[in-house]
């Protein structure tokens, strides 16, 4: 079975992000790293391939300036190979532009499943996953906590507002799946020694054939015209807990008419 | 009124319009005087409620057997728009099917999407505000195509209200074929039962963090919530952890809320989580990290052990009786 799994590649979450004041979209300029979010899609891949009795798992990611950094953390966890679009005119290419790229480079792989986070960290624009199904000409099942292949495609528990549906479809299709559904291994020294020698094959925007006027700050068909402050909450009431914090929570739900 | 024909995409709960719908009803009334309400299911069933809000029309595909809404009611909608129907934007809620739609209408229209708005402004074109940070910015965006333009919006962002208008027209919306796309189909569908006031109704909710340590702990929530009639949620953290089913999670991957008041325990503060709760009228937080950015947006903070000051508030609560 093949397995085409989408990993993006972000800057680290846990650095306040900034906006860059001259395109007001999010700073890339730093090092990237995996999204946690696609984390889950690479294990349940890893694990679909495993339960399937063999296969291959081949990783797509799409960046402005070449960075592999995160696709070396999914390869080192044993996914096979990658696909990785790089070209500097993907900067500022939206979220339609970044799926029409994907799928053109996911359709070489092939793959009988494609598989993708529900939302990006930095982007969650959540669309990307049914945008690249309905290019690529493919059913889908978004929001997945779980996969089980049968005979006759997968059958999925998709999470919804009440609780969850339970639902099949044929393959090939794609389904994104939402983080917390398995536990991601840790790439062990031998999986991180492999991974160097991993082929990453890279490929430009006019190497998938697509139009470099459909992607890029030329293709994305929206426009940020302003950035503002919201206007910031009055500075609350912090109190040190000495043993009697209790009664003012008390005091003030009493105030608030709450009790 | 300068905006043209706005569809929104209706979504149905339990028989009843879902709240997001009559949310969006509400914006769209507000910018356009042509509001269409466009169903995938049967049009009828909730014409009267879709016109009491503000629907001049109603497209309906009828019954999706089992399909997901995703790739059906997308294809007719790009159907009608091939067909001559001309709406100046598209406006669907930020949930598990409204995202299907928005992705799926994207590509047949070659369209971009505006994502997580939770405000719209007509300034000589639809302009759509998303909160970024947490919601400690806004970035305000507009298209630069003269496609219909397809809004996401998110839960809570309007207030739903009547208009005392009349049962809307239904019309047919046909569903064209599908080919591949639309094969996934749904077997079964199983509800969560929670109990006490749903989370994103309710007044009070109280919110439980990692900060509990461990499951059992949860408890402590539960008791709190029962106490204030509140209802109880949770992080993520504790989500992923599965110590409470994903229907109590708060922010922006969970539920939004709004409620009168906010209880937050254990709970860090992270912006994903704030996204989804810092419309709270009043928070309140406890944490035993002063630094924790939950206490940024709170009215009332508490720089302790959620172990020692909620026992001691459920006993003190208690003994009110
Ligand atoms: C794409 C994406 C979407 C996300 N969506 C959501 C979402 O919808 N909702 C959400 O909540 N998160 C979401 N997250 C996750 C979010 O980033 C945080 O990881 C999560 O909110 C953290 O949960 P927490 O505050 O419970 O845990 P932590 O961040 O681990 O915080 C625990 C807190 O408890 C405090 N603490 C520890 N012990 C005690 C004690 N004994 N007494 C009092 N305080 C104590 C600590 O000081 C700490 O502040 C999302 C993340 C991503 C990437
Ligand atoms: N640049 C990218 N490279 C690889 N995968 C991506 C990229 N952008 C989005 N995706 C995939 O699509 C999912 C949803 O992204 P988004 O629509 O931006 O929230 C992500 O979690 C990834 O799995």
């Amino acid at each position: 079975m093949k397995v085409a799994v989408c990993v993006k590649q972000i800057p680290d979450p846990a650095d306040p992000g900034a906006l860059d004041p001259s395109t007001k979209t999010l700073k890339r300029d730093m090092k990237l790293i995996l999204d946690e979010s696609d984390s889950y899609g690479v294990e349940m891949a890893l694990q679909l391939v495993e339960a399937a009795g063999g296969g291959e798992v081949t990783l797509v990611s799409m960046v402005p300036n070449g960075e592999v950094n995160g696709l070396r953390t999914a390869l080192a966890m044993g996914a096979d190979s990658a696909i990785l679009i790089s070209d500097e005119a993907l900067a500022g290419t939206d979220a339609l532009g970044t799926a029409k790229v994907l799928a053109a480079a996911i359709a070489r792989a092939e793959p009988d499943l494609v598989i993708t986070a529900t939302e990006s960290s930095d982007g969650y624009t959540g669309t990307v996953p049914e945008q690249i199904a309905e290019l690529m000409g493919l059913p889908s099942v978004t929001f997945a906590k779980s996969i089980k292949m049968t005979e006759a495609g997968i059958e999925v528990k998709r999470q919804t507002e009440a609780g969850y549906d339970d639902v099949s479809c044929p393959m090939p299709c794609l389904v994104s799946v939402t983080a917390g559904v398995v536990e991601p291994r840790y790439p062990s020294f031998k999986g991180i020694m492999a991974a160097k020698s991993k082929p990453v094959d890279q490929v430009t925007v006019a190497d998938l054939g697509l139009d470099a006027g459909s992607v890029g700050w030329a293709g994305a068909g929206q426009e940020i015209i302003a950035v503002e402050e919201a206007p910031v909450r009055d500075v609350g009431e912090i109190i040190e807990d000495e043993g009697e914090a209790y009664q003012r929570i008390v005091a003030f739900l009493d105030e608030l008419k709450v009790i | 009124m300068s905006v043209g024909t706005v569809w929104v995409h209706t979504e149905v709960a339990e028989g009843s319009v879902a709240s997001i719908t009559l949310e969006i009803l509400a914006k769209a009334r507000e910018i356009s005087s042509d509001v269409v309400a466009i169903v995938g299911g049967d049009g009828d069933a909730v014409a009267a409620e879709l016109g009491a809000h503000g629907a001049t029309t109603v497209l309906a595909t009828g019954d999706l057997g089992g399909a997901l809404p995703g790739p059906s009611v997308a294809g007719a909608m790009a159907a009608a728009i091939a067909g001559g129907a001309a709406p100046a934007a598209i406006l669907i809620g930020t949930t598990y099917g409204g995202r299907d739609v928005a992705g799926r209408l994207s590509v047949k229209l070659d369209a971009p999407v505006i994502t997580n708005i939770v405000d719209l402004i007509d300034e000589g074109g639809l302009v759509g505000t998303e909160p970024v940070f947490g919601g400690a910015s806004f970035v305000k965006t507009k298209f630069t195509t003269d496609k219909p333009g397809i809004f996401l919006v998110r839960p809570k962002s309007f207030e739903a209200s009547e208009t005392g208008g009349g049962v809307a027209a239904v019309s047919a919306l046909v569903i064209p074929d599908l080919g591949a796309t639309g094969a996934a189909v749904v077997t079964n569908s199983f509800v969560e039962q929670t109990e006490g006031p749903k989370l994103d109704e309710a007044a009070v909710v109280v919110s439980g963090g990692r900060g509990l340590g461990e499951a059992d702990s949860y408890s402590l929530i539960e008791s709190l919530a029962l106490a204030l009639k509140a209802a109880p949620g949770a992080s993520r953290a504790i989500v992923d952890a599965g110590w409470v089913p994903y229907s109590y999670q708060v922010g922006q991957t969970g539920k939004v809320v709004k409620p009168d008041v906010y209880i937050a325990a254990g709970i860090s503060g992270a912006t994903q989580h704030l996204v989804g709760m810092k419309g709270s009228k009043t928070i309140i937080a406890i944490n035993k990290d002063s630094e924790a950015p939950i206490f940024g947006v709170a009215d009332l903070g508490i720089v302790g052990d959620v172990h020692k000051v909620l026992p001691q508030l459920l006993e003190a609560l208690a003994a009110r009786g």
